[in-house]
């Protein structure tokens, strides 16, 4: 008899694991008894709402998954499969690692980056590249201590993890508010390549079909990494430090290498990676997907602690571990894989007719459910929702009553040295971000993108959220975020083809931010639908709160756009003498905007409304300039308005700085809006003298608004009479705003 | 001519340097398993970037002791030609291969970006296609890339030629600048920037191919 068999479960127990009291009473149904604490283990991670998606499912399901490209939907595998063509395919997904990173900064990072990858390579598809969206309270003021220490420690972990595994870190945001203090958000992007026949899956089938273990040891690190993902931080939250696990990226790098071998050798049957809730959610969730049960011995998982009991064992989420499922026969075959990359595996049980998942230690069955029940019947709340209160007075603000800004030269410098807006070059200067040779837009454009070796097609990708509007005004904001990522990678010269999303909100229980996260779900639906972008994946994180509140709704979008036989274009100015064009209008706008913020420490207005058939347009537009190579720079528009755009594309390639000089009429809106606001649908374009008309001709044919406004050239930005600074002044501040804090 | 890649595990610039050899440059060139032990049949060995064995000790102190490194030493000592990028020349100072130490960056961080390097001596296989005294723009990926040697050591390098490569802005607190050293007999050749990234149009240069077309006419007329 085990040992965590002889403990009683009482209702202390039971809520300690975060088992509602109705919950349990559906325990109890689903197995004709009470539970022991193995079985009461298991369940409480997996409808835990990281692993169930309890609170969410409801509105997940308004997202459009399907497309014509959508090979593998969201949540039929680990992650989605997008056609790009010509027999190639990809796999992407973002996921959150935000409480394991507010508690240990480095590790936690470091650990979502390696979730991330092993998600898309036991898709079979070898990951390329990666991304990541950041969110810390404010760096300057009286957290900057916490929030420097925070920043330092997830750009180092998230470095230590990706440049020794050899994959690109290549792009993402950084994003400062104080809503994120004590709270912060790493959320961790993958993107995988692999030919269509070579995509894996994980469903269990075959009777009888030995299942193995592969990779580290299991230890007690991590242990219901899942179920403190879905609870609020708290002071108490330190003490759970032993929830955070450490992350080997080496271990990763040789799994990756033996499981994509192990795959093409044509000997799997299934694999999935033990990622959250580890062995417990790997095993039922195959064995639920194939229709099968799966029995294991605990007692031959490798172990790297002493004493571990059967709980410790299925509920510890160890990094850098596999559960493969092979052909019967075909074991010594796969053992040579294994031995090749030193990897240790173990057959630690096999697929059943049952549909139980069942668990021994040493031969005596210490839980059995039926799998199903864990992976797919978990509870699915319809949680109340209320518009929260504060909108009415934000929604209600004038931004005119902020007051006067002052002089504009100095204004544009100040939202240049906001860390929001300013370069990002401390951040990703500790990426490598060129390995594997593919990146051929380096960070700091619009958006990143990736050559595929051999053919003509590229990638451009892009991580985007601008929280501030989905606080202000949740379903505009998300709709936003579809729409700048899509702009992003369109300026890149791609045709946008999917989304990837990870929808970062506090306790759902608060019918507020319910509401909130509904609204927004909303708001990506209709973006999406506009755009032909379906959902291919994604995560939740809900429970994020520290002691003052929630963080800002953040619905976190992956954009991932495709070039396919024509060149990608870069956000910078090139050369002397080029065109600038400005397209689409600016409207009085300030709302929610950086400006207010950085000026005022004003949150508050309505946010910039965004017309969505207009930003469909503006994509075809943008990506017909490029396949007629036209483009020598495009750039969206975004934080800090037209004017802080202009200054970007002088600034983006270090050493090749190039100023401009434009002028365009006001149409009515006051200077601050003109220069600051962030009206949406607009890019600034430049455009070889010679294809001036070509372009005009595009532009008037498709009917998008545009402005001829200026050239490229000089050494100092210029824009109409408002604005006139030197590049000598523009670029430091810019570029060294984060490390000149950093470093301080 | 014929150039062997090393992998090592935890290499990861292996496919990097295969694909600008063979697809780019259009030469024979194979990948070499770190449990090889015969490396005869090749004319250059590299050993590529990466985190062999993890680098979690001190970079390339446990890939030294790995089978394919006695190979390589013999391979050198018939007077071959070996180059260790980033990781490797890492390596390559480790298995004594070259003189001195690398530390960490003295910034203590991660360090990914386009430098600038001056070529300081074309009177070698790597560089004898490069202009003495010219620059080529070229990445850096790495944590410990703060090249250290005794004074002794220091001198004898200048005293001989053998630093072919020093940075123009430093990026690391190597000493003297110092970005990439031969050996006396200048057939082995360790530097920290990555030749094999910028060896495309696409990538945004192609100075790093100076040092493969040296290596590549250097093999060709011997």
């Amino acid at each position: 008899m085990s040992m965590t068999m002889d403990i009683e479960i009482t209702p202390e127990i039971i809520a300690k694991h975060g088992v509602t009291p109705q919950e349990y009473a559906s325990i109890k149904k689903i197995l004709g008894r009470e539970p022991n604490i193995t079985e009461l283990g298991i369940f409480s991670v997996m409808w835990s709402e990281h692993c169930s998606y309890k609170n969410s499912k409801n509105v997940l399901k308004l997202l459009p998954k399907d497309g014509p490209r959508m090979l593998v939907k969201a949540g039929e595998e680990n992650a989605g499969v997008v056609d790009i063509g010509d027999g190639w395919v990809v796999s992407f997904k973002v996921e959150s690692h935000n409480h394991p990173s507010a508690i240990e900064p480095f590790q936690g990072a470091a650990t979502g980056v390696g979730g991330i990858l092993r998600d898309i390579f036991t898709m079979g598809a070898r990951p390329i590249v990666s991304m990541n969206s950041l969110r810390f309270g404010k760096i300057d003021g009286e957290n900057a201590a916490a929030t420097k220490r925070l920043l330092s420690g997830v750009t180092a972990g998230i470095g230590f993890y990706g440049n020794c595994i050899g994959v690109p870190t290549a792009g993402g945001e950084v994003y400062f508010d104080e809503s994120y203090e004590g709270n912060p958000l790493v959320n961790a992007f993958s993107l995988g390549l692999a030919k269509k026949e070579e995509i894996a899956n994980a469903r269990a089938s075959g009777l009888g079909n030995p299942v193995f273990y592969l990779g580290s040891a299991t230890g007690r690190d991590g242990m219901g990494g899942a179920s403190f993902a879905s609870k609020d931080l708290s002071e108490e939250s330190e003490k759970d430090r032993p929830a955070v696990q450490v992350g080997d990226p080496f271990m990763e790098k040789l799994l990756l290498e033996a499981v994509l071998e192990l795959l093409k050798s044509g000997c799997v049957v299934a694999i999935q990676d033990m990622g959250a809730a580890g062995l417990t959610c790997s095993t039922c969730e195959t064995a639920s997907r194939g229709g099968t049960g799966i029995e294991i011995d605990v007692a031959k998982v490798p172990q790297r602690e002493t004493g571990m009991v059967a709980y410790e064992t299925m509920l510890s989420e160890s990094q850098e571990r596999m559960l493969v499922i092979l052909k019967k026969g075909r074991e010594a075959e796969a053992k040579k894989i294994f031995e090749k990359w030193d990897l240790h595996a173990e057959a630690i049980g096999q697929v059943t007719g049952d549909g139980l998942m069942r668990v021994k230690e040493n031969g005596v069955t210490v839980a059995e459910i039926p799998a199903k029940s864990l992976a797919d019947d978990g509870p699915v709340y319809v949680r109340e929702e209320k518009e929260p209160a504060y909108l009415k007075e934000t929604q209600a603000f004038d931004p005119k009553s902020a007051g006067p800004a002052g002089d504009l030269n100095a204004v544009l410098l100040k939202l240049l040295d906001s860390p929001t807006i300013a370069s990002k070059e401390w951040v990703y200067h500790q990426y490598d971000h060129m390995v594997r040779t593919n990146t051929v837009v380096l960070p700091g454009s619009d958006a990143a993108v990736i050559r595929i070796k051999d053919t003509k097609k590229y990638l451009a990708m892009k991580l985007d959220c601008n929280s501030t509007y989905c606080y202000l005004d949740p379903y505009e904001g998300a709709k936003i975020a579809v729409a700048e990522s899509a702009r992003n990678v369109a300026c890149s010269g791609a045709e946008p083809i999917s989304i990837t999303n990870c929808l970062n909100f506090g306790n759902p229980m608060n019918p507020e931010i319910f509401w909130t996260l509904k609204k927004s779900v909303e708001g990506i639906r209709d973006a999406c639908l506009e755009f032909n972008t379906p959902v291919s994946g994604g995560n939740v994180s809900l429970y994020n709160q520290n002691p003052k509140g929630a963080v800002d709704p953040t619905p976190v979008i992956g954009m991932v756009g495709l070039i396919d036989g024509w060149e990608p274009v870069q956000s910078n100015f090139k050369s002397e003498g080029d065109v600038i064009l400005v397209l689409g209008k600016t409207r009085e706008e300030l709302g929610g905007s950086e400006f207010l913020k950085t000026l005022f420490s004003i949150k508050s207005g309505l946010p910039p409304r965004l017309d969505l058939k207009e930003a469909g347009k503006l994509v075809k537009v943008l990506v017909s300039l490029a396949k007629k190579g036209f483009l020598r720079s495009a750039h969206d528009c975004a934080e800090g308005g037209l004017a802080v755009a202009l200054a970007e594309s002088c600034l983006l390639e270090e050493g090749r700085e190039i100023g401009a000089k434009v002028d365009l009429p006001q149409e009515g809106v006051s200077n601050e809006a003109f220069l600051f606001g962030e009206s949406q649908n607009r890019v600034i374009l430049s455009v070889s003298p010679k294809n001036l008309k070509a372009v005009e001709d595009v532009l008037e044919s498709m009917a998008y608004p545009y402005r001829v406004a200026g050239k490229v050239g000089g050494n100092s930005l210029e824009i109409g009479k408002l604005i006139q600074v030197p590049l000598a002044v523009l670029k430091p501040t810019w570029r060294q705003a984060i490390g000149r804090r950093m470093e301080s | 001519m014929k150039f062997g890649v090393v992998v090592f595990p935890g290499s990861n610039c292996d496919h990097d340097c295969y694909h600008v050899l063979k697809h780019v440059l259009k030469k024979d060139a194979e990948f070499v398993w770190h449990k090889d032990r015969d490396v005869s049949k090749f004319d250059c060995i590299v050993l590529p970037g990466g985190f062999s064995y993890g680098d979690y000790l001190r970079t390339g102190a446990i890939a030294r002791f790995s089978p394919v490194m006695e190979a390589v030493k013999k391979h050198a000592e018939k007077g071959k030609l070996v180059i260790g990028i980033c990781n490797g020349f890492q390596v390559l100072l480790e298995a004594g291969l070259l003189p001195g130490a690398m530390l960490r960056n003295e910034s203590l961080k991660f360090i990914c970006k386009f430098v600038t390097l001056r070529v300081e001596s074309t009177d070698s296989p790597f560089t004898k296609k490069a202009k003495k005294g010219g620059l080529l723009r070229i990445p850096v990926a790495h944590g410990e890339g703060n090249y250290f040697a005794d004074a002794g050591t220091l001198a004898e390098l200048n005293k001989n030629s053998q630093v072919l490569v020093r940075y123009v802005d430093n990026p690391n607190g190597s000493l003297e600048n110092i970005a990439g050293i031969c050996n006396k007999e200048r057939n082995v050749f360790g530097l920290m920037p990555h030749p094999e990234r910028a060896s495309e149009e696409e990538l945004g240069s192609t100075d790093g191919r100076r040092i493969f077309e040296s290596i590549i006419e250097h093999c060709g007329t011997r």
